[in-house]
């Protein structure tokens, strides 16, 4: 076990490393700078700004006093907000995209296992079918769509839930939990039901009957363990991919999660800030796939 | 086991116990609090430094400068400066602070702070982005561009602490109106020099706890992508007539949202309307929707430095070819009216001449004239920042010098920072662009088409024209200055290195419960006239 975070930590440094440079010249090469504006400024003043932001010295010397501050946990300042570092706008965003993702993960699970044991428990019936297919739905209804309907039923025609917002008024994180969520929950629908399928036809399965225990320990206790490790290895990723993915979700509803910024810091070529939150999401990734590794190993032998 | 599945399940039923709730809007009339959509996070607080509208709008609520702009008419009211005198040559301002006014922290306002306010600006290593602001004041320029090192020399004094004198470099009859906008407005030396030097950007100044201001309000609280919200100020001079207790500004760049927003009762005023929905709400929603003038132009770059629009023959045309009434009515559709002057027509003040036709016949003859035959004319590109109106608009355009010229044009859609950058390079034949006045006054816009400015970005250059604005900076009659900018803009409108397209309209809804909220052309409205009644 100890072994297998140690290798996976060893090659998370060069992927750190690779993520840093590539994003540092794409950045660099994109046309346009952080200072372009709708009112142009004078040829002096962009020299001072640059010149304040350090963009004035050449390529290389700015990559390596970059790499400098990083590995000192300094992102340096934001360009586009410049009274914010880029750790406080992280830092600002992240337990609101956090908050989300867990819910939005939660909801899954809930959905997404209780769907595919159904379906598992009663193959190739309605049972089946039914849950199955609206699984299918799910992870082909794009959050872009699934988020304004819901708005206009539950918001504006029903008038039961906020539009948006993130804790400000009662009832507005259900919405964006169900919209980021859905998808998620049709994946672990499916990974379910495959996984329980595999282990409910094995003879331990068969024992467990024999012995004359109740049918919902048979499944809860005894099977689910073993079929959910799908799902669990589906976990980090996903968990990953919410919390770097959850932008659209953000944009609709209006949360003020990292997702946002993010995407906005590469469109106003906030060039510290789209590093910084690379940087980050890349961290975030690495650690989430890991800990899904270590989780799945820890359930099921077959994997250590 | 069994119970930790089971709680596990029964999680989210917490949240969804909530039930509805009454919406803040209608509420507020109780509450005082105005509820607003302010299009982005704001950049930054510190007037020096931000140059967009959502920081503009928080700004007016957090500093007041020497005058501030009527609710209705835009002329300037006292401010800070109670009275103020002119002197015979317009060139020399006394200002007579009120003795009453006082910064937040029950700190006097004083002439010193306005000298301070705009050396800061004015410093060459802090990087204002509008510094031109003040260009009208002796020396301020040079001062700005390091000419001269000495502030002493620039045109603001403190006569004692509550008397500012400005002096002029040519009777600018305009000037009091740049002294409404935000970046003209004092700041507090004590806290900006608490947190950083005269020239630092983005220190902790701006923060709330720290932000010392001068308005009717201040600032409260700044939850990022969140809300800023601002109280009313008790130390504010004219306190006893701000209604409002509170101002919640949203930054909501999606339109949609903000839109759905408004219809949930959680905004009281937007910062705009889907385009899409303009024709609906007229239909449902007529007591809020409202189509305001504005002091705005959108329109086309020709690059004059490039062939074959180095050919004012050929720039006719286009604009011969281009049916603006046809822009207005089919696609833009948002009550906006076709522009036949780079300024937009003030009824009230300045008329600009309007004399830009639509004939197709005209335009051909004019593009045979230039030496290209039917279909002889080069392809060329047009260029835009992505949004759904400019494509529209673009795709009219493409169509209307096809069907009329026979030109080919390819559409070039960027994203808005190439835009910006292929701009400022010159590296585009055509290119959308759009203008909103700062000040209302004729220069907001001529000024720059003038040779060399950051914005012309045509390459044009006309030494008449320039002459023109400089002979109607001296003049020290607004009548005799209109004139001679009206003779310039003649001569734009005769070059037309700048194809105008249609004049702007500010579009957006308001719930019925606010008063005070008055059409004009700046969309200035100071909170202080603002209120929410039943």
């Amino acid at each position: 076990m100890l072994e297998l975070i140690l290798k996976r930590l060893g090659t998370a440094i060069p992927v750190l490393l690779a993520v840093i440079t590539l994003t540092f010249l794409m950045v660099h090469s994109a046309p346009g700078g952080p200072f372009d504006a709708e009112k142009a400024v004078t040829p002096e003043v962009l020299a001072k700004l640059n010149a304040k932001y350090n963009l004035d010295a050449p390529l290389w010397k700015q990559y390596s006093d970059y790499l400098l501050g990083v590995m000192q946990g300094d992102f340096g300042p934001s360009f586009r907000y410049p009274s914010r570092s880029v750790t406080e706008l992280i830092m600002t965003g992240l337990p609101i995209t956090f908050e989300l993702a867990v819910y939005a993960i939660l909801f899954a699970l809930m959905l997404g296992v209780s769907a595919g044991i159904l379906g598992a428990l009663k193959p190739n019936t309605a049972y089946d079918y039914l849950p199955m297919t609206t699984a299918m739905l799910g992870i082909c209804i794009p959050s872009i769509i699934l988020g304004p309907s819901l708005i206009l039923t539950f918001g504006i025609w029903l008038e039961l839930l906020p539009v948006g917002g993130w804790g400000d008024m009662p009832g507005d994180k259900i919405l964006p939990t169900i919209t980021l969520g859905t998808a998620y929950a049709a994946y672990c629908a499916r990974l379910t039901r495959g996984g329980m399928l595999e282990v409910l036809n094995q003879d331990f399965i068969r024992t467990a009957r024999a012995k004359g225990l109740s049918e919902f320990r048979v499944v809860i206790v005894h099977a689910l363990r073993g079929g959910l490790t799908p799902v669990i290895a589906f976990l980090g990723p996903a968990m990953a991919g919410l919390l770097a993915g959850s932008f659209v979700v953000e944009t609709i509803f209006g949360i003020p999660g990292l997702g946002r910024f993010y995407v906005e810091a590469a469109f106003n070529r906030d060039y510290t800030m789209i590093l910084g939150s690379s940087i980050f999401f890349s961290c975030l990734i690495i650690s989430f796939n890991l800990l899904s590794d270590v989780i799945a190993a820890s359930i099921n032998p077959k994997l250590r | 086991m069994k119970l930790r599945f089971l709680l596990f399940l029964a999680l989210p039923l917490l949240f969804l116990s909530c039930g509805p709730s009454e919406s803040p809007v209608s509420r507020a009339h109780l509450d005082s609090i105005l509820y607003m959509g302010n299009g982005t996070e704001p950049q930054d607080l510190d007037p020096h430094v931000v140059t967009g509208v959502p920081e503009s709008h928080i700004l007016m609520a957090l500093l007041e400068g020497l005058v501030v702009r009527h609710p209705e008419g835009l002329d300037p009211l006292p401010g800070v400066a109670e009275t103020w005198d002119i002197s015979s040559d317009g060139q020399t301002y006394t200002f007579n602070l009120r003795s009453t006014a006082l910064w937040s922290n029950g700190d006097s306002v004083t002439a010193h702070d306005f000298v301070y306010a705009w050396r800061r600006m004015l410093t060459p290593s802090l990087g204002s982005k509008y510094p031109d602001m003040l260009y009208d004041v002796v020396n301020a320029e040079k001062f700005n561009k390091g000419i001269i090192k000495d502030f002493d020399l620039v045109g603001v004094k403190a006569k004692d602490d509550k008397t500012l004198v400005v002096t002029l470099e040519n009777p600018a009859t305009y000037f009091l109106g740049l002294l409404a906008h935000y970046t003209t407005r004092p700041v507090h030396k004590p806290t900006i020099e608490k947190f950083g030097q005269i020239d630092t950007i983005g220190s902790q100044w701006t923060r709330p706890g720290n932000f010392i201001g001068n308005g009717p309000f201040t600032l409260d609280q700044w939850k990022l992508n969140k809300v800023l919200i601002v109280k009313k100020s008790e130390n504010y001079w004219d306190a006893k007539s701000v209604k409002l207790k509170e101002i919640h500004f949203f930054p909501i760049d999606n339109t949609s949202r903000e839109d759905l927003m408004f219809r949930a009762g959680q905004l009281h005023v937007t910062s705009t309307i889907p385009p899409e929905k303009v024709e609906v709400y007229r239909e449902e929603y007529p007591d809020n929707i409202h189509i305001d003038p504005y002091y705005g132009t959108y329109y086309y770059r020709f690059n004059t430095e490039k062939k074959p629009f180095d050919n004012k023959l050929v720039r006719q045309a286009l604009s011969l070819a281009l049916d603006r009434r046809q822009i207005v009515d089919k696609v833009s559709k948002g009550g906006q009216s076709p522009a036949f002057s780079f300024t937009p027509p003030d009824p009230n003040s300045y008329y600009p001449p309007t004399s830009l036709d639509f004939n197709p016949q005209k335009a051909k003859e004019l593009l045979r004239e230039a030496g290209y035959e039917d279909g002889t004319f080069p392809s060329f590109e047009l260029l835009y920042n992505t949004s759904e109106g400019h494509q529209k608009l673009a795709q009219a355009v493409q169509q209307m010098w096809r069907v009329n010229l026979g030109i080919n044009v390819t559409l070039a859609n960027t994203d808005w920072k190439v835009y910006l950058s292929r701009q400022s390079v010159g590296d585009f034949s055509v290119s959308r662009a759009g203008w909103i006045g700062d000040y209302h006054d004729p220069k907001s816009f001529l000024d720059m088409m003038v040779t060399g400015r950051g914005n012309n970005q045509t390459g044009w250059s006309n030494s008449e024209y320039d002459n023109l604005l400089i002979e109607a900076a001296k003049s020290t009659s607004r009548t005799e200055r209109y004139g001679l900018l009206y003779e310039a803009e003649k001569i734009l409108m005769e070059e037309l290195p700048i194809l105008p397209v249609y004049t702007y309209t500010r579009i957006y809804m308001l719930h019925e419960s606010v008063k005070g909220w008055n059409p004009n052309l700046l969309d200035s409205h100071p909170y202080q006239f603002v209120s929410i009644e039943k």
